[in-house]
């Protein structure tokens, strides 16, 4: 017999494992135990269950991240409904769209977020039935709003249903190409196959204290919450607002002794220049984890010089196979290092092939499309059958290959090392050019904080490269300094034809540099 | 007489090639083609401009870091030409 493989199960085992261990901490806030968060998400289940939540339905949630937040995902998980984060932060009219395109049949929000998403919701036709928390703290505004008037009270609860494998435990929405966001689809076996592997490859110990730093709409999520609360171990929430403040954070990941940080680069190239890390004391973190972009070198270099304790993980994967590849940094970094770091090799849950334009696997050392089957491969897109087709390559024995859109090549070692995106990838002068690269050059100058490319369609040359910069000073380096210095360090036909100089670069809501903006400002 | 010369080539770099740059960044000796301030289509553009505006032909060889990469050069390269 398969052993179940319901994303809430480990939790529910720890929690009767480990009742009095602390679950999640948010600082400042509170912090609730495994015995309680296991009580509440009960009384979440049977609240969703009267309110008519049944297994295969899916159940939306507009919360700022709190330890409300994480009891309502099991709540959701308990009752066998899918769960979809949508960004609290964004314009509610994309939140609307999101929770109507997946059909919720409940949405857990946020008293602020209400009045604006009920009217977007009204636009749209149909609006879900909504529990709404007056705040979102320490589990107290969740009790409230259980206990209230409007809560119906279940004269019998409810039972923690086990959906089988292939069914949806949470739909992540990601920027369509089309301008609507569309949802990756992802069923209990391919979380928890993903929260496996990092059990095996990361070793959680009930001592563990893990940083849940990404917001709950973002893949890294999923780490941060159900590998720390199979294990035992403690999540500490970082809100959103310290989360972007180095000089706020560093302190906080000192003080609340993390021993796991997960995040994108951009914030620990943040901690690494402003953080003042050599004030505090670090001495529990023994693993830092950063995936959803290319670290540069330089300022991975400056982070492992002031924290050379830690192991480094380089995790690399889209929201549709969450991480697929992995790759452990050795420190310390040689100072000649400019090119960024592999991202490793395929996950043990996973299997990986680099395929050519017309789906033939290359030759090991070729470049091609890094492809992924198995396990943890997304179900498709939500409502979305051809786009889900037209993402999976068929192989001779019908097994499905998700094609990343990410142009790779293997090392002899076995390593995969990320070439660029295959929409990133430009022909200039006849050569053929990724932006990527452009960006790699241009960080080695040592007054570039940060580095974004764009190919803009050009009549005369075909495509006009466009780079956008920020400044580690005021008075940043001259055109003529620019040019210079790239000539010295790219081939001339990579050179960019226009550099603009801004106080930051625009980032999205997962703090990544946010490509559309940039265009949108030519 | 090869001040004029400076200032009109200088005058068709900074509006044709480094639009924005401060003028005084760009002196008689800053490297041109091996600065990266002209590509190939761009240092094809300023002979172009420079046959016509002076009245000169430039020979294949002529075309290259060696004779165009400053202002200096290239107002000599001029000179030479025209007399």
């Amino acid at each position: 017999m398969v052993a179940p493989t319901a994303l809430h199960l480990p939790f529910m085992h720890a929690a009767r494992q480990y009742p009095d261990h602390t679950a999640v901490i948010e600082p400042g806030k509170g912090s609730i135990s495994y015995r309680e968060l296991a009580a509440i998400s009960d009384e979440v289940r049977d609240r969703l269950h009267a309110d008519g939540v049944r297994p295969g339905d899916r159940v939306g949630l507009c919360l700022n991240k709190s330890i409300d937040t994480v009891a309502t995902i099991y709540g959701i998980l308990k009752t066998g409904a899918a769960y979809v984060p949508v960004d609290p932060g964004a314009p509610p009219a994309r939140s609307a769209y999101i929770l109507n395109n997946c059909e919720v049949k409940v949405a857990i929000i946020g008293r602020r977020f209400e009045d604006k998403l009920r009217a977007e919701l009204e636009k749209l036709g149909s609006v879900p039935s909504l529990f709404v928390l007056d705040d979102t703290g320490n589990g107290a505004a969740l009790r409230v709003a259980l206990d209230g008037a409007g809560a119906i009270r279940p004269a019998s609860s409810s039972v923690t249903k086990v959906p089988a494998p292939h069914e949806l435990a949470y739909i992540l929405y990601t920027s369509g190409s089309t301008g609507k966001p569309k949802g990756v689809m992802l069923s209990h076996e391919n979380a928890v196959s993903f929260v496996d592997w990092c059990s095996e490859v990361f070793s959680p110990q009930t001592s563990d204290r893990f940083s849940s730093h990404a917001p709950f709409h973002f893949d890294l999520s999923i780490l941060d919450i159900h590998v720390p609360l199979k294990h035992g171990a403690t999540l500490v929430l970082v809100t959103e607002d310290i989360g972007k403040d180095p000089g706020r954070l560093a302190p906080l990941i000192a003080e609340q002794a993390i021993t796991c940080w997960y995040s994108a680069p951009s914030i620990l190239s943040l901690l690494a220049q402003y953080g003042n890390l050599d004030r505090h004391d670090y001495s529990a973190l023994r693993l830092v984890l950063f995936a959803g972009e290319v670290f540069p070198v330089k300022h991975l270099r400056t982070l492992t010089t002031l924290l050379p304790m830690p192991e480094y993980f380089n995790l690399y994967g889209p929201t549709e196979t969450n991480v697929c590849t992995f790759y452990q940094v050795s420190l310390p970094i040689p100072d000649e290092r400019t090119v960024p770091f592999p991202i490793g090799k395929v996950c043990s849950h996973l299997e990986a092939r680099v395929l050519d334009e017309a789906g033939r696997e290359v030759l090991r050392g070729d470049e091609g499309e890094l492809c992924i089957s198995g396990r943890g491969v997304m179900q498709g897109y939500w409502s979305l059958p051809d786009q889900t087709s037209r993402a999976f390559h068929p192989d001779e024995s019908d097994k499905r290959w998700y094609k990343t859109g990410d142009i790779v090549v293997q090392t002899p070692d076995g390593d995969y090392t990320y070439l660029g995106r295959r929409d990133r990838m430009i022909k200039r002068r006849g050569y053929r050019v990724e932006l990527g690269e452009i960006e790699a050059g241009l960080y080695r100058h040592p007054m570039v904080k940060e580095a974004a490319v764009i190919a803009l369609a050009d009549e005369e040359a075909g495509n006009r490269v466009k780079a956008f910069l920020s400044c580690r000073a005021i008075t940043h380096p001259s055109l003529i300094e620019m040019k210079r210095f790239c000539a010295q360090n790219l081939p001339l036909y990579m050179i960019p034809d226009q550099f603009v100089w801004c106080d930051a670069l625009p980032k999205t809501s997962t703090d990544k540099v946010d490509y559309q903006r940039l265009k949108e400002m030519d | 007489m090869t001040d004029d010369i400076k200032a009109i080539i200088k005058d068709v770099i900074l509006t044709e090639f480094l639009p924005g740059e401060d003028p005084e960044e760009l002196t008689d000796a800053t490297p041109l083609i091996t600065g990266g301030i002209l590509d190939s289509i761009a240092t094809l553009k300023l002979v172009m401009f420079i046959e016509e505006r002076f009245g000169i032909t430039l020979q294949a060889h002529e075309v290259d870091p060696e004779h165009l990469d400053t202002i200096a050069q290239i107002a000599q390269l001029i000179r030479a030409k025209r007399s």
